[in-house]
């Protein structure tokens, strides 16, 4: 999702499509659209976790790329530039949910001794991320897991290390600063690995 | 920071992964790395934990193509008919 990764990968063939939709092309919308809802629509529930508002940020999202494909500049590819207008949409709809004031993350971050020691000593996980990501049960703990993170440490989590946003994107598309960003980020990441340690020591069969 | 604490050390982790280290503090966090192995194995943790992100929703988003949701389609397609209408 970072602009060096996404510059200039922009195909001949997906600029003759972009070129049809700006011409109001009725076949290559309805093309776009099959291509892209089923995973828009998730990573839609993703950030909202729910069915109807992620269906509603959907539909906003295509009726945006209606009004805005004159502007997409092609020096990104269409599915991130895509992907960053549901997540702004489903941004938009979370701040204007928003009633009550955000949780404490306190409770899930490490403990120390009075000497600075970690109150419970960390230990080696007993598989890696990438062996433990083999199993179903593992990425669904890890998605259960982020579910519990308090919602602005989770949307920053999921912005920097789920979708690849860097700190600058991910501040602007919150709406906050950038040492916030960094000061979150590293809260969620050290929330989830307490929620995460007591599954991930275990030598599960 | 000549003598880092564990606490203090897992403060600074974040900068430190993300490579926002000076060199120096780098060399001070990385020595304490090496003879505290709770904060050795809390990097490591730390590490996979960010790897399990990243990798924890790729089935979803990779397995839906094959099913497209066709209430949803025909209702984006008619918005944007409506839309167009004069
Ligand atoms: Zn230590």
């Amino acid at each position: 999702m970072t602009d060096s990764t996404s510059a200039a990968s922009q195909t001949q063939a997906e600029k003759v499509f972009v070129e049809a939709l700006r011409k109001g092309d009725e076949a290559a919308y309805e093309r776009l659209v099959r291509t892209y809802v089923g995973p828009l629509q998730s990573v839609a529930r993703r950030y909202l976790r729910n069915e109807e508002d992620a269906r509603d940020v959907v539909q906003d999202a295509f009726a945006s790329v209606v009004r805005s494909i004159d502007r997409f500049e092609g020096e990104s590819k269409l599915s991130t530039w895509l992907h960053r207008i549901v997540v702004n949409a489903a941004l938009m709809k979370l701040r204007t949910q928003r009633r009550k004031p955000e949780e404490s993350i306190d409770d899930l971050l490490p403990g120390f001794l009075e000497d600075g020691h970690q109150r419970e000593p960390a230990s080696e996980w007993a598989q890696s991320a990438s062996r433990a990501l083999e199993r179903k049960e593992i990425r669904e703990r890890v998605r259960d897991s982020i579910g519990q993170l308090p919602e602005g440490y989770r949307m920053v989590l999921m912005l920097r290390d789920m979708d690849g946003y860097d700190t600058d994107q991910t501040a602007e598309l919150l709406g906050i600063q950038r040492g916030a960003v960094k000061t979150r980020l590293h809260r969620a990441r050290q929330a989830l690995r307490g929620l995460l340690d007591p599954h991930m020591r275990d030598e599960v069969a | 920071m000549v003598d880092l604490t564990c606490r203090e050390l897992i403060e600074f982790l974040g900068e430190y992964f993300e490579g926002g280290l000076p060199s120096e503090n780098r060399a001070v966090f990385e020595a304490h790395i090496g003879i505290c192995p709770p904060c050795k194995a809390y990097l490591e943790n730390y590490r996979d934990t960010v790897d399990l992100v990243s990798g924890a929703c790729e089935d979803l988003e990779a397995s839906v193509p094959e099913e497209v949701p066709e209430a949803l389609v025909q209702a984006i397609l008619k918005a944007r008919k409506a839309a167009s209408r004069p």
